[in-house]
């Protein structure tokens, strides 16, 4: 698949990497170039310097021709905006973002964008750290969350 | 300005930065009730000092401020933050989750404009787009101007001056290829006589044509109206 990431933060460097080893084309987009550090040393996929919410540098990396296209910049604005430019403007058949505040979050799914909301997962999670009756507990705890994603 | 409507709506500014601001002085002067949201509690400050107790220090994009804000019996929501993304959002929650009537988008990047439209923003207001208009019509040399877009169908009108070197000069109407969904629709000679033109009427150097065009048509249009006779060989 060809695919379009923006924002190139710890997350978005993370996801650029794993889908681009296991074989798509990935771009990732972020406005800031000292933001690529974060991708591995041997990123196989490609990187642009621009804003992912300007229709002209979007138009630019033919996001027409993309499969899917992800937002995982900080803003919640910016994410949904980009997206639905991917959406409504390129015809991206595959948009997803991620949106903090779970009250939009709800909206923009509703609205026909795959969003996802790390908030309250998290939240929930961390709880359960707290909770845990010792350290050790709480470190095998993290242990399962990250087994249950495959890490 | 005046805002055409009737006295008393109740009237939501999402952003208390210049226009914001004058906006809601405005829109007070007017009778309305206004409420402005910020989220600089300094400049949400200044704004209640200078208008009173008509401003809500929060997010507009946010619901929960939104709520508050009571925008589900507003009127109008005016988004006027110099951020593109962030005036979409606050009018997409508003009409979203509010059912608010009409929300009208300030737009910083003009090629923003159509994509809003299609979205949750009932009007679009663009000063970059604005001002632009202005410098074309002044300009010489930039001979097709947008005097208005037609909401909805993509259509506008453009007016433009046909110079003397254009191959069109002297050609009747029906004569002249002019692209897909685009018409002729007032001709005026350089007498200032305006007139209806049918297939037969004859353009001039000089005259001033308005015709309505796809906005994807207007370089074709610009093309066959302005483009020297040398260009193409009759």
């Amino acid at each position: 698949m060809k695919i379009v990431v923006m924002g190139c933060g710890r997350v978005g460097s993370a996801l650029a990497s794993e889908l681009s080893a296991e074989g798509n084309e990935v771009l990732v987009l972020d406005n800031d170039p000292t933001a690529f550090r974060f991708l591995p040393e041997d990123f196989r996929g490609t990187t642009h310097i621009g804003n992912g919410m300007d229709i002209d540098v979007l138009g630019k990396i033919h996001l027409g021709d993309a499969d899917a296209f992800v937002s995982t910049t900080r803003g919640d604005n910016r994410n949904v905006m980009a997206a639905q430019i991917a959406k409504h403007v390129f015809g991206v058949k595959i948009v997803a973002t991620r949106v903090f505040d779970p009250l939009r979050e709800e909206m923009y799914r509703n609205m026909g964008l795959r969003t996802i909301n790390p908030t309250r997962v998290q939240a929930k999670r961390l709880k359960r750290v707290i909770e845990a009756p010792s350290d050790e507990a709480a470190n095998e705890l993290v242990t399962e969350f990250m087994r249950q994603e495959g890490l | 300005m005046v805002i055409e409507a009737k006295k008393g709506m109740y009237i939501i500014v999402v952003g208390g930065g210049k226009v914001g601001f004058h906006l809601a002085k405005e829109l007070v002067e007017a009778n309305h009730e206004v409420l402005v949201i910020e989220q600089d509690s300094v400049k949400a400050k200044e704004i209640a000092d200078e208008l009173g107790d008509i401003v809500l220090d929060g997010d507009g994009c946010e619901a929960t401020i939104l709520e508050k804000a009571g925008t589900a019996r507003a009127d109008m929501l005016l988004a006027v933050t110099g951020d593109d993304e962030d005036n979409l959002v606050s009018c997409q929650v508003a009409k979203q989750r509010f059912n608010v009537a009409r929300t009208v988008a300030r737009i910083n990047d003009p090629k923003n404009e159509q994509f809003f439209r299609k979205l949750e923003v009932d009007i679009t207001v663009s000063a970059t787009s604005a001002i632009m208009a202005h410098i074309e019509q002044e300009l010489p040399t930039h001979h097709l101007s947008v005097l208005v877009k037609l909401r909805g169908s993509g259509l506008e009108l453009v007016e433009v001056r046909i110079p003397d070197d254009s191959r069109v000069v002297n050609q009747p109407i029906r004569n002249i290829q002019l692209p897909y969904q685009s018409m002729v629709v007032l001709v005026v000679g350089e007498d200032g006589q305006p007139k209806v033109p049918s297939a037969e009427t004859v353009i001039h150097a000089g005259d001033e044509v308005v015709a309505v065009t796809l906005h994807e048509s207007e370089e074709q249009l610009r093309d066959a109206l302005l483009s020297p006779a040398t260009a193409r060989s009759f």
